[in-house]
């Protein structure tokens, strides 16, 4: 009985591998994780190990052949003991750590009428328990729950007996440090109030930006780094002009703009920080739009900097002021919100020295500017009071790696050190 | 000895607008043919050789009382009892002043409230059963009136035709039905339509008189109708009569006749064409001279000319009245 | 107010409206001495004369034919057809004439015909004395198909029928002849052709039928209510054309909907009513639209275990309107 060897995931979003060496030839004898081939995938070239020890009785995949991940590449007859066959390992990734009651997901069919009233009362759906047949949530169960205010978890006439469905427990929230950005629960659970508990309902935009960042935290494997910047040179300019500027400008000079710009100069020489994961290929934008988050009193807005490359400092500051109006004046457009390419987020501006923003999904990075706090630090071989702000990045891993996000922070801290009374704001 | 139509208390003025009629139902059907074949009118069912006994047979009823129910080629009697040049060529063309049905039937499907004609479909047959309602409706409301019906030969073999005979046989209803035998059902000719000798044959399964007539003598056909209404008003019941005539023309403009029958028996045919027969009538009897009768023949040259004119240029109906008058 | 029966509600239609009306007469096979086969049409010749309710021979074409041709000039002929099943020899009187008169000569004549049927099984009928032939001629314009259920919607619906300017075919189920009492007031009144009735409220499934059924529907309606259940019924009463709106309305009120018929399924009167739902309501429903109704067989047969297999009954429509809630 001869096992089937199959071409291993050589790396998380891999989906194929070419042979590029046979190591073994059929008659050969391999012992257990000696290796077998040669393949080279986009990631990583390897070499693959056999699963089992026997001998080779047959190669399916040739050399230079393409064969896609759990495909098979050749047969190995086991000695004597029963073969345990290598299934190709796919992480079952549940996004319900605890284990679920199966009726509460069994029968995902919704009906017409169903998908209608979630749609209208803001319901996630799978907090309701189902008394329709399989388990189904019938018109009545979501009506139930609409009118005990959308909580608890059945709503059936008592006469009707169904098996009773076990709700999964509620899990802890884990809030990070950034007040706007708390990371949802990886599993969807039903919480119970208690009384005295303040029920606040789940509105269209809250609900938007919640899938929003849980599709961006389950697509993009987000990786994080920072940096010290001495911003005493731009604290003091910017003291400097900020009255004069105001006055013939009629804007506010904030520091946001020279971060802004430093971040797009930086992006012109580091573009893979401007680009979008799109599976089979890294899609670098060509235009640099800079996303701003904008907090109001009930939600984050991200409006967009356009072309932001082709702004002088006078030019962000005015694009900041506009946008950040028009967000308070509920005046965006659908212009305004979409095709950004990087964001740039004032955390510091709540107090925050350090945060790991979640990234502004597809975009490959998103940088926070943390509050500017003086700070001791050595500076010319001395301890000095400087005024100091940590740049935080969070990026996409899958684009992005250590290397190039470092240089490119570098490169914005090297530019923002160089503020001074010589700076050119137009 | 007086002519035949002083004899049957015609008069001559009465006998001259039989002729008349007669000859406008053939000069419009001969008009329609030529639209037809230049391509104006897309379809021309005829009367041509049928006009003496649908004249005749109309003459003897009386106009705005009777009620009928004709068929397809009876533009002879729709004409004899009210209907007009006009109204035949905006039938012909479809338009919206189309008196029968706005344009929404095909032409030869008569149809006026105004004149007691019955509107009429294609499934054949069916109007016979209608006559008899009419009858009965007479009967029930103990009025005077009567209704006529036409079809032709082949017709007679529907069970509409047996059927309603019958009801107005055993209810002695009064029902005057007239079948107009040209020889052929389209292509079939008479030996394969009918299983006995004449269609006035069948009169005896229904207890009434059969009465076959030469439909080519509008005063014959004339006489004979005349008889069977005084038969229908006093109570008599129903009349059976079949005018033997032969139909000139093909059954309609999407009939080739030449496929089923010979020219020479056509050519016969024509030798007899009742309305060259009829005017020889009127001339010999002193009805009408030649220059008058001319005179006459000119102006309905007209008035087709005028009714040509008149349809050609009548608008046709609104496409969104296709939704109309379903229901009351 | 009188309790009378379906077949009394009838016969008192037919009779105050030849009263009230000399134009109204009656005509078909056995109407007139015999007083209909089922007694339908009793007594009215003693009372009008044979002139007004004529025995006709035995052709059907002619009945339909012959009324036509009355109504056409002016009366109001009811034309009785012995039993559905043998309408057939005067579809062509039907269809081809009278549902077509109005239209055809474009408003210039009318046709306001009244064609009685006794239709439905249940009888020891067999094939030939059981058929619902209502589909056969819904979705003709021009036609309006009525089939009553209860003795008050008969007397409503059948003066409207004769009152009606055009061609109206009223199907009478023979089951409910003597089995179906109710109350039926003395004063003139009657029901719109075309508009549908809820004859039981409910919030749990929505049940569409007409005719025999629909009284089985009610039934399972009061068993069901014990069991927590809560149907609402839909009496269709014009089977065409259909009230569209009341049908939409009574789907929307509870997004499952049962609809059920004696006659086959394939075709029926359910399909249309079933395309309206699927049109108009799609995202109202909770469950797929389900139809119950008689086999797909030429017609139902005559040993009882059979014609009771074809047919449908009170224990049937309550499993299928149970099935239905529990979804």
């Amino acid at each position: 009985m001869a096992t089937k060897i199959l071409m291993p995931q050589l790396g998380e979003s891999v989906t194929e591998g070419t042979i590029t060496k046979w190591l073994v030839k059929v008659g050969d004898k391999v012992k257990k994780y000696d290796p077998i081939c040669e393949v080279i995938t986009d990631k990583v070239n390897a070499e693959v190990p056999s699963s089992v020890s026997g001998t080779v009785t047959e190669i399916i995949a040739q050399e230079d052949e393409t064969v896609p991940v759990g495909g098979p590449i050749c047969y190995i007859e086991e000695e004597g003991s029963e073969a345990s066959a290598p299934a190709k390992e796919l992480a079952e990734t549940s996004l319900n750590p605890v284990s679920a009651a199966p009726s509460t997901h069994t029968n995902q069919r919704y009906s017409p009428a169903v998908l209608k009233l979630a749609n209208e009362h803001q319901i996630d759906l799978s907090q309701i328990t189902g008394t329709g047949l399989g388990g189904r949530v019938t018109r009545k169960d979501i009506l139930a729950f609409i009118e005990k205010g959308g909580t608890g978890a059945t709503a059936t006439e008592p006469s009707i007996q169904r098996e009773a469905v076990q709700p999964v427990q509620p899990e802890q929230v884990q809030p990070t440090v950034s007040p706007t950005r708390s990371v949802p629960a990886p599993a969807p659970s039903i919480s119970s109030s208690m009384p005295g508990d303040i029920e606040i309902p789940v509105t269209p935009i809250r609900k938007a930006i919640a899938n929003r960042m849980l599709t961006s935290k389950h697509e993009a494997p987000h990786a994080w780094t920072m940096i010290e910047v001495d911003v005493t040179g731009l604290v003091q300019y910017r003291n400097q002009i900020k009255d004069d500027f105001k006055k013939k400008e009629g804007v506010n000079l904030t520091f946001l703009p020279f971060f802004i710009k430093a971040v797009v100069d930086a992006i012109k020489e580091y573009p893979i920080l401007n680009s979008q994961w799109a599976g089979d290929r890294i899609i670098q934008k060509k235009e640099i739009n800079i996303s701003i988050a904008v907090a109001t009193d009930e939600a984050l807005f991200v409006p967009v900097i356009k072309n932001a490359d082709e702004k002088n400092i006078l030019g962000l500051a005015r694009a900041i002021d506009d946008l950040a109006r028009r967000t308070r004046e509920g005046k965006l457009t659908q212009e305004d919100i979409t095709g950004g390419t990087f964001t740039v987020n004032n955390t510091g501006s709540f107090g925050s020295v350090l945060s790991m923003p979640i990234i502004n999904y597809p975009q490959a990075a998103i940088l926070s500017i943390e509050a500017i706090v003086k700070r001791p630090v050595i500076y010319n071989n001395m301890i000095a009071i400087r005024d100091m702000v940590n740049l935080c990045l969070s990026l996409d891993h899958r684009i992005l790696d250590g290397l190039v996000c470092g240089r490119f922070l570098q490169s914005i801290k090297e530019k923002i050190e160089s503020i001074g009374p010589d700076t050119k704001l137009i | 000895m007086g002519a035949r139509h002083i004899e049957l208390g015609l008069s001559n003025e009465q006998v001259v607008e039989m002729y008349r009629i007669m000859y406008l139902a053939r000069k419009v059907d001969e008009r329609q043919w030529l639209l037809n074949r230049a391509g104006k009118l897309p379809f021309v069912i005829s009367c041509q050789g049928q006009e003496a006994a649908q004249v005749g047979a109309a003459f003897a009823l009386v106009k705005g009382k009777d009620y009928l129910c004709p068929y397809y080629r009876d533009a002879g009697v729709v004409l004899a009892m009210g209907m007009t040049a006009r109204d035949q060529m905006l039938a012909a063309f479809a338009k919206a002043e189309d008196p029968n049905s706005g344009g929404r039937q095909m032409p030869g499907h008569f149809g006026s409230r105004k004149h007691n004609i019955m509107t009429q479909s294609s499934p054949t047959g069916t109007q016979i059963p209608h006559a008899v309602g009419f009858a009965l409706a007479a009967k029930i409301e103990k009025k005077d009136f009567v209704s006529f019906v036409t079809l032709g030969e082949g017709t007679s073999n529907q069970g509409d035709f047996h059927e309603g005979l019958n009801f107005a046989g055993v209810h002695k209803l009064p029902v005057i039905c007239m079948v107009e035998n040209n020889k052929y059902a389209i292509s079939v000719p008479l030996k394969k339509q009918l299983a006995c000798e004449s269609v006035a044959d069948r009169a005896a399964a229904y207890g009434i008189p059969g009465i076959t007539v030469d439909g080519n003598d509008p005063l014959e056909v004339y006489r004979v109708v005349k008889e069977a209404r005084v038969r229908a008003i006093t109570g008599h019941g129903p009349t059976l009569i079949e005018a033997v005539t032969y139909r000139l023309v093909p059954h309609s403009s999407d009939d080739d006749d030449r496929t089923y029958r010979s020219r020479e028996e056509v050519e016969t045919a024509k030798q007899k064409d009742p309305i060259t027969l009829f005017r020889k009538y009127l001339l010999e009897n002193g009805a009408i001279n030649e220059e008058e009768l001319t005179a006459i023949e000119e102006r309905v040259i007209a008035e087709v000319d005028e009714a040509t004119e008149y349809a050609e240029r009548a608008p046709y109906p609104d496409p969104e009245s296709t939704l109309k008058h379903v229901y009351a | 107010m009188a309790v009378i029966s379906y077949i009394d509600a009838v016969t008192l239609a037919i009779r105050e409206e030849m009263e009230r009306d000399p134009r109204v007469f009656v005509v078909g096979e056995d109407v007139g001495v015999r007083g209909g086969v089922f007694r339908a049409t009793n007594g009215l010749i003693e009372k009008f004369g044979e002139e007004r309710v004529i025995d006709a021979p035995l052709a059907e074409s002619a009945i339909v034919g012959v009324s036509i041709g009355a109504a056409a000039y002016g009366l109001r002929p009811i034309a009785e057809i012995q039993f559905a099943d043998f309408i057939m020899p005067a579809v062509n009187q039907i269809v081809s004439e009278a549902a077509k008169i109005r239209y055809r000569s474009n408003n210039d004549w009318h046709c306001p015909l009244v064609i009685r049927a006794p239709y439905g099984g249940g009888v020891h009928g067999a094939l030939y004395h059981s058929q619902s032939v209502e589909k056969m001629f819904a979705g003709t314009p021009g036609l309006k198909i009525v089939a009553p259920s209860t003795p008050y919607d008969v007397k409503g619906l059948l003066t409207a029928a004769i009152r009606d300017e055009d061609p109206v075919l009223f199907f009478e189920h023979k089951r409910l002849y003597r089995l179906i009492k109710g109350e039926v007031p003395e004063t003139d009144y009657t029901i719109p052709i075309g508009k549908a009735e809820v004859k039981r409220e409910g919030t749990d499934i929505t049940v569409i039928s007409y005719g025999l059924t629909l009284h089985f529907a009610l039934q399972a309606a009061e068993a069901l209510a014990e069991e927590g259940i809560s149907a609402h019924i839909l009496d269709l009463r014009t089977l065409y054309p259909l009230d569209k709106e009341a049908i939409i309305e009574a789907a929307v009120k509870t997004g499952k909907v049962l609809i059920i018929h004696e006659d086959n399924k394939e075709g029926g009167i359910g399909a249309e009513v079933s395309a309206i739902i699927a049109e108009n309501c799609l995202f109202d429903l909770d469950a797929p639209i389900k139809r119950l109704c008689g086999p797909d067989v030429p017609a139902m047969p005559y040993s009882p275990p059979l014609e009771k297999f074809f047919m449908l009954n009170p224990e049937k429509v309550t499993n299928a309107m149970r099935e239905l809630a529990l979804f």
